[in-house]
């Protein structure tokens, strides 16, 4: 077991730094990569705080879906193929919420401020 | 510079933008009669050969004069180069004055009194594109839906990663194939934000014909709606500034063709997934180098946001 602080809350800290104290002293291009650094920093941050649930939940669902046993991506992969060959399609029972509580948890950690996202979320509150 | 008479110089050269095959500057040609702004696309010598999706330089070039004599905004394509020049293929054309970066387009309060004009005038500019005449086009590729389906297909299964919303919606691009269009015209192939030159009048410019092909004209009028182009304005489908009736109307009125709605549905929801397939690939580039940057690994989470606005298109909630 490795020491604290963990490795979410580290890589905030460096976010911060960069927000607050780098940010203000550059222009120009490097301005531009800097931002897109942080932005991938932030995204570091929430999926280290997000996906152990949500991995748990996707991998409960697909289990419960597909009514076998294995890993999360080879699971995905059986749901994928089946998919693509119209096993499986929107009437499933559970298939069209399984898809949209994967996606919406993909996008809690991608791109929280994606305009459809917010939509979403909104509905879901 | 021989083909610009009078020309006395260059001022101001400074590349804009391209990756290892291709190059985008700007610079002024100095002239007696003033100086003249100017663009040169070029693909370096040994990179001329257009891989893939893309007509080529010289195609575009023909493309965009063709464009302008009809009438369709665009720069005037100044010279085409020839071997002599030295400077790989390519071509020079006129600086076009204007705006490309969606979020001022959609937010600056100078463009306020263009944003309501625009869905409509993309839909007259589409009509002007795809009413060029078949004979006078250059060499280009031929696509319809089936050859577009098979090839996401080809590059999803090749991806090595599960990916259930794509596959859903290349099932139902499959299943609502509209079959071969019955007009088949010039289709820009990349008609959004970011290759539309834009000032407070409108549109000024169609940029970057890299992707045109022959096809189903209702293509360009999907690709223009996918979310991915309506930064976050996402109420309003065309571009984030109009409606899909301000489009529709604007194209039949000065096509008199009537759109296929139906068309640019599926359009749209091919789009979705090709931005996505997109977006993926650009992590695979950044994954197999040279270009190991950032800003295409970042890319790469974008893909995310193409499913779920494939799923909002195709397994709305509440429904």
């Amino acid at each position: 077991m490795q020491d604290e602080p963990r490795p979410d809350e580290l890589v905030k800290a460096v976010a911060e730094f960069l927000r607050n104290d780098i940010v203000p002293q550059i222009s120009g291009h490097a301005a531009f990569k800097l931002r897109v650094a942080i932005n991938a920093l932030d995204l570091v941050t929430r999926q280290l705080k997000l996906t152990g649930e949500s991995d748990d939940a996707e991998l409960h669902g697909l289990t419960m879906l597909l009514g076998v046993h294995g890993s999360l991506e080879g699971l995905n992969q059986d749901l994928a193929d089946r998919i693509a060959q119209g096993d499986v399609d929107l009437t499933t029972p559970g298939v069209k919420e399984h898809l949209w509580q994967t996606t919406l948890a993909k996008l809690a950690v991608d791109q929280p401020n994606y305009g459809a996202y917010k939509r979403e979320m909104e509905r879901k509150s | 510079m021989s083909w610009c008479n009078g020309a006395i110089g260059v001022t101001d050269a400074k590349r804009l933008s391209g990756g290892a095959s291709q190059e985008t500057w700007s610079f002024d040609i100095a002239h007696p009669d003033g100086a003249i702004g100017a663009i040169l696309r070029r693909a370096p010598s040994g990179y001329g050969a257009a891989p893939g999706r893309a007509a080529g330089l010289n195609a575009e070039a023909v493309l965009m004069q063709l464009a302008f004599d009809a009438g369709v905004p665009s720069p005037k394509v100044l010279h085409v180069l020839k071997p002599d020049d030295g400077l790989g293929t390519g071509f020079v054309m006129q600086r076009v004055a204007g705006e490309t970066i969606p979020r001022k387009i959609l937010r600056d309060d100078e463009f306020v009194a263009a944003r309501p004009k625009l869905a409509r005038q993309c839909g007259e500019i589409l009509a002007g594109i795809h009413g060029l005449s078949a004979a006078s086009l250059p060499q280009l590729r031929c696509m319809n839906a089936a050859a577009e389906i098979a090839e996401l297909q080809r590059e999803i299964d090749g991806f090595g990663w599960p990916r259930p919303v794509f596959q859903l919606a290349l099932r139902w691009l499959r299943d609502n194939d509209p079959g071969p269009s019955e007009r088949v015209t010039l289709v820009h192939g990349d008609f959004r934000h970011g290759n539309l030159m834009i000032d407070p009048d409108g549109v000024r410019a169609v940029l970057d014909w890299e992707l045109a092909h022959l096809g189903d004209p209702m293509e360009d009028l999907g690709w223009i709606c996918v979310n991915s182009w309506r930064f976050g304005v996402i109420d309003k489908p065309v571009g984030g500034f109009g409606t899909y009736e301000e489009l529709f109307s604007g194209y039949e009125a000065a096509s008199g063709a009537a759109v296929d709605v139906a068309r640019v549905k599926f359009w749209e929801v091919m789009g979705t997934l090709r931005w996505g397939v997109m977006c993926v690939g650009m992590m695979q580039r950044f994954r197999l180098g040279p270009d190991h940057s950032m800003e295409r690994a970042m890319i790469g989470r974008r893909s995310s946001e193409t499913e779920i606005d494939l799923l909002r298109l195709l397994a709305p909630r509440g429904s």
